[in-house]
């Protein structure tokens, strides 16, 4: 079969089995574009901003664990696709950007909307390439869905200069089932020995903690993570990004550790004598102050990426390797030693854990006669019994989408943790429902992160993508805000916006559904009315209290026995509005 | 403590970056570079110095397998290994300096590769050590320029680096 580069480009995907291809045409795509049109194979999801194409496909891939793919051109369709790939690349999400680049002959020349793509995105992505050789494209595209999807994921850029899909020159086409790369062998094997020593140290605990992380999500290692914890009765917690791997409604979830975790989990990450991180990085948010992180405690340490381990805190135990394989081979030599936990011991650490859960660190003002951000997200679960997909933006709302929303499947909280990248949520919600067009999505945003890829509201439209939209408005940024509140002496820089559109009114022109909600009474209504219209993207624009903070918190710098919690406010001391 | 990173990288348009912003963005030093295609065309072989602690160099090394053009690299300091450095010095050889400068070169195996009437340019290879010791010799007056390769080794033994 004779193609031209456009069209083996087109074939490539489709081959790969790629759905859904999220782009924004120029210049240096037309080719491409014109061999999209002319075919039905993969679908192509127009955007409103580069941005928001990777954002799409990033949630679509965390929703899936499916690559997500996405098409932009070169220069200005380049740059604005970079932000989304640092999210992507940071929370080690699979995805293969395509980029269209000006024509090999006149690369590095300044040419018109010419960018060195390669060059920009190099600290930001998995791998790229720049396609020099249209013979080589179909094994280019084939290495790239390869590199992006195994190993630890990320996102992976193939830069293609406009000639390389000219229609008239046409190549022999055949898409490889292999690919081989010397360079590029992503662990397999497993030590033995060194699982053999965890098990050790685990039945050997008097105070253990499972500390288990996005690695867990990627590896679609739920179900094994959740089998090892409840064979030990140990105690679970999940970073941001593990959320939903192991069941928030299960009696050993003490819920997520780190700078908004709860008091029990990081309690019992200082207290504990050993720990066991999976696929978990130790991100600086989870540590809090490095000297001072678990103090007593052993730490084994699973993760498919060496670099991972001993990044920042020393372990006692490394093993790399896949989580779903460690975890079943460490099942089976549990299962197989002749030692047993320490019962006693552990009865001991479970009371002293009960005692610090007693603290009832999330607790907050159900009486308010101000809408409570929390209540919210509380009722958002109740209306969809804890079964949607949740995608966030970043801030205030995002911290308490995850400490009240009980997730308990992997895969249904979307949400960019590694850069905390505003303007996430919305785009990420429309990729997640193309891929799940049954399931309830909701996007839980902030009046500013949402204005962030607003746009993305008309492609929600016209590829009919009922979602809802929940915006917890409190016309604040609040997080930063908050850190204004607690470091600067309340010295609001820049944290408000003194224009904030009329949402309602936005939603509509944009041919959705809006609606105000500013009273407590009427939240849950709403939200089983935006929920009931299956078919429309529903916008709920909720004045929440504007005062309110994200607790637990461990400021920047502090130990994880350091937190500072919500100190008791007894009923409706709302305070003062500012 | 210095540490001398041998690594095999596929010959590919843009590898030498990969490996150079990765040490700029991830702050690790470099003190020398240097590259150059094997007997296989396809492949490089790139000499890294740098130096940090045992923690830091750890990650390094990580870092550098991770990107996806390295097949392999080996710290060479960490066994027996042979480490050699080009340099050519130009100096002012006048009348006077001359015959000094010429027995310098030779108490450190240098040649003398070019002559004017004013100056000579000097070739030595050694250790980086050795170069930074002979240049220490000279008379900082007389250095018109001093040209370095940059370090490369080679680790003893029946044992290589190659695929
Ligand atoms: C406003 C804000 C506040 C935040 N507050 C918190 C907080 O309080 N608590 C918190 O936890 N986070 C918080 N975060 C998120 C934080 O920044 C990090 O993104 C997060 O902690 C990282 O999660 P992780 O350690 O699970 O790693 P991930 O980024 O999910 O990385 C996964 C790890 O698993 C490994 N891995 C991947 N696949 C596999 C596999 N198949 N097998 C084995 N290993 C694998 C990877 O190599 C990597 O090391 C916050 C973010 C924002 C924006
Ligand atoms: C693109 C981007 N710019 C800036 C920030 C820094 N930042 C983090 S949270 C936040 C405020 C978010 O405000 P809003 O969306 O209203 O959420 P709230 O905290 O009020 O719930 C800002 C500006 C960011 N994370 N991303
Ligand atoms: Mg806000």
């Amino acid at each position: 079969m004779e193609l031209s580069g456009a069209q083996i480009l087109v074939q490539s995907l489709q081959d790969e089995g790629v759905e859904y291809i999220f782009g924004y045409p120029g210049g240096a795509v037309l080719h491409l574009y014109d061999a999209l049109f002319q075919q039905e194979g993969v679908k192509h999801i127009l955007v409103r901003h580069e941005q928001g194409a990777t954002h799409a496909a990033d949630g679509y891939a965390r929703a899936t664990g499916k690559p997500g793919v996405v098409l932009v051109t070169s220069g200005p369709g380049a740059t604005n696709a970079v932000t989304g790939i640092a999210t992507a690349y940071m929370d080690s999400i699979p995805m293969v950007v395509i980029s269209g680049q000006v024509p090999s002959p006149v690369i590095g020349s300044d040419a018109f909307q010419e960018v060195d793509m390669v060059g920009i995105t190099r600290p930001c992505v998995k791998h790229n390439f720049l396609v020099k050789d249209v013979t080589k494209l179909a094994e280019t595209v084939k290495k790239a869905f390869y590199v992006a999807t195994t190993g630890r994921p990320g996102p992976v850029v193939v830069d293609i200069p406009k000639d390389i899909t000219d229609p008239k020159i046409k190549v022999p086409y055949k898409y490889p089932k292999k690919v081989v790369m010397r360079s590029y062998n992503p662990v397999t094997a497993v030590s033995k020995n060194q699982v053999k020593k965890a098990v050790e140290l685990l039945l050997n605990a008097k105070k253990p903690m499972i500390y288990s992380g996005g690695g867990v999500v990627l590896g679609e290692a739920s179900q094994e993570l959740t089998a090892f914890s409840q064979l030990l009765g140990f105690p679970v917690t999940n970073t941001l990004m593990g959320l939903g791997a192991y069941p928030a409604n299960d009696k050993q979830f003490v819920g997520m550790l780190g700078m908004h975790g709860t008091y029990e989990a990081n309690m019992a990450m200082h207290e504990s004598d050993v720990i066991i991180a999976i696929g978990a990085r130790f991100d600086d948010r989870v540590t809090g102050k490095l000297d001072e992180f678990c103090p007593y405690a052993k730490i084994i340490h699973i993760d498919i990426d060496p670099a991972s381990i001993a990044k920042t805190v020393k372990v006692d135990v490394p093993i790399v390797g896949e989580v779903k394989q460690v975890l079943a081979l460490m099942i089976e030599l549990i299962a197989e030693h002749k030692g047993k936990v320490n019962k006693k011991a552990l009865e001991a650490w479970w009371l002293q854990i009960s005692q610090w859960q007693a603290i009832d660190c999330l607790q907050y003002d159900r009486d308010s006669m101000l809408i409570k951000p929390q209540f919210v997200i509380e009722q958002l679960y109740e209306v969809t019994k804890g079964d949607a997909y949740v995608t966030s933006d970043v801030g205030q709302h995002q911290m308490w989408a995850a400490q009240y929303y009980r997730f308990s499947k992997p895969r249904r909280w979307i949400n960019s943790g590694g850069l905390g990248t505003m303007g996430f949520g919305l785009p990420a919600a429309i990729g997640v429902k193309l891929a799940f067009p049954d399931a309830h999505v909701a996007c839980v945003t902030g009046e500013a992160s949402i204005q962030m890829c607003i746009q993305e509201l008309s492609t929600a439209l016209q590829y009919k993508t009922p979602i809802k939209i929940i915006n917890l408005n409190n016309r604040y940024m609040g997080m930063v805000r908050q850190w204004q509140e607690f470091t600067y002496e309340s010295r609001y820089s820049h944290s408000y916006m003194d224009t904030i559109p009329e949402f309602v009114q936005l939603a509509e022109a944009y041919g959705h559904v809006g609606m105000r909600v500013d009273q407590p009474d009427e939240v849950r209504p709403a939200l089983e009315k935006a929920f009931a219209m299956t078919d429309r993207t529903v916008f709920l624009d909720v004045i929440t209290d504007r005062t309110e903070n994200v607790y637990p918190m461990i400021e920047a710098g502090k130990a994880h026995n350091d937190m500072k919690l919500r100190v008791a406010t007894g009923t409706s001391t709302d305070r003062e509005l500012a | 403590m210095r540490h001398i990173i041998s690594i095999l990288i596929e010959n590919e348009s843009g590898a030498l970056s990969r490996v150079a912003g990765l040490f700029s963005a991830r702050g690790y030093n470099i003190e020398s570079l240097t590259v150059a295609p094997t007997e296989d065309p396809s492949l490089s072989r790139m000499t890294l110095v740098t130096s940090g602690n045992a923690n830091v160099v750890d990650q390094i090394t990580k870092q550098l397998n991770k990107l996806i053009d390295v097949v392999k690299l080996v710290d060479l300091v960490e066994a027996s290994h042979i480490e050699r450095e080009l340099m050519m010095v130009k100096v002012k050889a006048d009348e006077q300096s001359r015959n000094e400068i010429r027995s310098l070169a030779d108490i450190f195996r240098g040649k003398i590769i070019d002559v004017t009437n004013k100056t000579y340019i000097i070739e030595i290879t050694g250790t980086s050590e050795k170069l930074d010791a002979f240049v220490a010799t000279l008379n900082p007056d007389h250095i018109v320029e001093v040209v370095r390769s940059g370090a490369t080794g080679i680790c003893r033994g029946d044992h290589g680096l190659h695929v």
